[in-house]
């Protein structure tokens, strides 16, 4: 097999870093703020770059979209292994509303574009948990999709996907081309070695807007309130569970 | 005016066609950029992100059980070769990273951040053995002797100080004695870091007592060889994992094919090897200093005492100031001597500045966290005690802060005309 990938990696505040409410109550603090690559979308990189080690895959096309700064997420990814990268350019202040509806008409887009065979997204971005984006690219394109990936091998023509579900482990067989998501247990990313960081300088990344894509950023939704999660209550011990049944029964359950 | 000077004014892109000896060309021309006084060029920030991830998830989890047990982090260092740190600034063309002091200077910041031991053998590898080598070794040395030894799987060390002399490095009294088409080497070298894991050995011997210092030349010499032994461990206060040793030399045959450089240069590039060196040991400390800094900050924010976080104390935050300022300073001085180095000027005066501001700044910052955590501070469950214990010898070797008084006074006094 020789497939394209096309992987989607996004730029996230560091999963590390408290986050802090702006003061006016519309978004997180992000001017200044460790950002790094989306962890889903590392573990997407990664599954690429093995998938290319095994001669299964034979070019990985990356693609960020954002501010100048999400050429630093797409540079990470070449340093990992991609061999070139797409910058969808979006203002700053428009990423807030920047919806997986319009990131997947993107991905479609570039799917087509490019021919991609496989188009890999980590499951969800660790900043708005949408798990949507790998989806409704999916739905886009008309092709299946395999989301929630643990395990991806080729099989016959198509691929064979182990998912995990609620109730523990899926196997699917899919049809080439096709979408996937990552999911935590996928892989281990690798580190970005220092010679592959060298050579990443040297990868072409294209800026592209997404009008030029014919795809429409316009807001479809518009951010009320932000506001931090409730400060968590203390609990009650209770002596038995008939104490237990009686206070739930008491509140209603 | 003579070429040296010339070459100082050239424009950059002219200035290989310069190269007097293999000294002055060692400036990459890869236009990385360098530091400006806001942020990092990129490659060496991403560079920086790499290190700060692998020394969170590789180095930090065992940096307290190998202090204890002292053993040599073998797993880890591999996996430093294969991420390109053991040979940082090897040229490609021998297989290493090619990249420059800045990268070095950052990188070993990072790795120190996480374990002071794994940064002084990546120190000592990179300035100390490779440095040499690099800087001084023909082409079949660099293939004998550094191509190798770039993966992390073989390391190496340097011999220079005895136990009869440290700061004192002209009165060596290892021997070399001329054979004809081999040299015999006799003598014992102290406090030689990665003495027992090295697979190639730089050693200084003197060929002519009576020319003092410029009767030393310096040698590489495979390990194991016949005549070459190790002796015992040292029980060391701090970077414990790190073995540190005698190496003694007795009757040790090498071809005249291992000479570096020519005879009687070996204190030239004993000090020249050293000046990079302390931009490494700056690095080395100012993580160690970090380290303390951020578990003191953060220790601060949580411990409650006299009804609020210690924080709101103000003489907690006088000594979150000094100390913040102390490694920012400390900083600047080592990106300073890097941008030097790199850009192909004078850097002696600014590494050992570095080194000196850098190693104070260590002490001092795990002194003070180890009070900000107060009893907490004094045992183990908290890394701010071997914070203390590493930061230490980082006063006293590559050269003691009294001797980088020295040099910074020596080269002061030059700038003066005096």
């Amino acid at each position: 097999m020789s497939l394209k990938v096309l992987v989607g990696c996004k730029r996230v505040i560091d999963y590390a870093v408290k986050i802090r409410v702006r003061p006016d109550k519309l978004g997180v603090v992000t001017d200044g703020v460790k950002h790094s690559m989306n962890p889903f979308d590392e573990i997407a990189v990664e599954e690429a770059v093995r998938m290319k080690e095994k001669k299964l895959a034979k070019e990985i096309v990356v693609v960020s979209c954002g501010p100048q700064q999400a050429q630093e997420t797409i540079r990470t990814a070449l340093a990992m292994g991609a061999d070139r990268g797409y910058h969808i350019d979006v203002a700053a202040d428009k990423m807030a509303t920047l919806q997986p509806i319009h990131v997947s008409k993107i991905m479609a887009k570039l799917a087509e574009k490019e021919k991609a065979d496989i188009v890999m997204l980590g499951k969800l971005a660790i900043d708005d948990d949408s798990n949507q984006t790998a989806q409704m690219t999916a739905a886009l394109l008309d092709w299946p999709q395999g989301v929630f990936a643990s395990k991806v091998d080729a099989k016959d023509k198509g691929l064979e996907v182990v998912r995990e579900i609620d109730g523990g482990l899926e196997t699917i067989n899919i049809d080439l081309p096709a979408v996937l998501s990552a999911d935590l247990r996928l892989n281990e990313p690798r580190y970005a070695t220092l010679p592959n960081i060298m050579k990443a300088k040297k990868k072409k990344v294209e800026k592209v807007k997404p009008e030029d894509l014919g795809v429409d950023i316009t807001p479809r939704i518009e951010v009320v309130n932000v506001e931090d999660p409730p400060v968590r209550e203390a609990g009650q011990s209770v002596g038995d569970v008939e104490e237990l049944v009686g206070k739930l029964k008491d509140k209603g359950f | 005016m003579s070429l040296s000077s010339i070459a100082r004014y050239a424009p950059r892109s002219c200035r290989h066609l310069f190269a007097l000896s293999s000294v002055q060309s060692t400036r990459h021309m890869s236009g990385l950029g360098e530091a400006t006084f806001t942020e990092l060029p990129e490659t060496h920030q991403m560079l920086k992100d790499t290190c700060r991830q692998f020394a969170e998830n590789e180095l930090w989890p065992i940096a307290g059980k190998i202090d204890k047990t002292q053993e040599y982090p073998e797993q880890q260092i591999h996996k430093m070769g294969e991420l390109g740190l053991m040979g940082i600034d090897i040229p490609e063309e021998y297989g290493g990273t090619g990249l420059d002091a800045l990268a070095y200077a950052v990188a070993l910041t990072e790795i120190s951040r996480g374990c002071a031991s794994a940064g002084v053998i990546m120190s000592a590898h990179n300035s100390l053995y490779l440095g040499p080598v690099k800087y001084f070794g023909n082409h079949e040395q660099k293939e004998n002797y550094v191509s190798p030894f770039i993966d992390g799987t073989k390391i190496g060390c340097f011999c220079l100080s005895e136990p009869g002399n440290g700061s004192d490095a002209g009165a060596a009294s290892t021997t070399a004695r001329d054979e004809g088409d081999h040299y015999v080497l006799n003598g014992t070298k102290a406090w030689i870091t990665n003495s027992y894991q090295a697979e190639g050995v730089i050693v200084f011997a003197t060929t002519d007592k009576a020319k003092k210092h410029k009767g030393i030349s310096a040698f590489i010499v495979p390990k194991p060889t016949e005549g070459l032994s190790l002796g015992k461990k040292e029980e060391k206060l701090g970077i414990r994992a790190s073995a540190t040793s005698n190496v003694i030399f007795e009757d040790v045959k090498i071809p005249k094919e291992n000479l570096l450089g020519t005879p009687g240069m070996g204190f030239k590039i004993a000090m020249m090897t050293l000046d990079s060196g302390r931009i490494g040991i700056a690095a080395q400390a100012l993580g160690i200093a970090k380290n303390a800094f951020d578990t003191a900050v953060e220790y601060s924010s949580k411990r409650n005492s006299f009804g609020a976080p210690i924080s709101k104390l103000q003489m907690i935050q006088s000594k979150i100031a000094d100390m913040a300022l102390k490694i920012e300073m400390s900083e600047m001085m080592m990106y300073k001597a890097a941008a030097l180095k790199d850009a192909g000027k004078p850097f002696t005066k600014e590494a050992a500045m570095a080194k000196l501001a850098c190693s104070e700044t260590a002490t001092y910052v795990a002194h003070q966290a180890i009070q900000v955590l107060g009893g907490m501070g004094y045992v183990s469950d908290m890394p701010v005690e071997r914070n203390y214990r590493d930061a230490r010898i980082t006063e006293i070797y590559e050269g003691t802060s009294e001797i980088q008084r020295l040099v910074i006074a020596g080269n002061v006094m030059k700038e003066y005309g005096y």
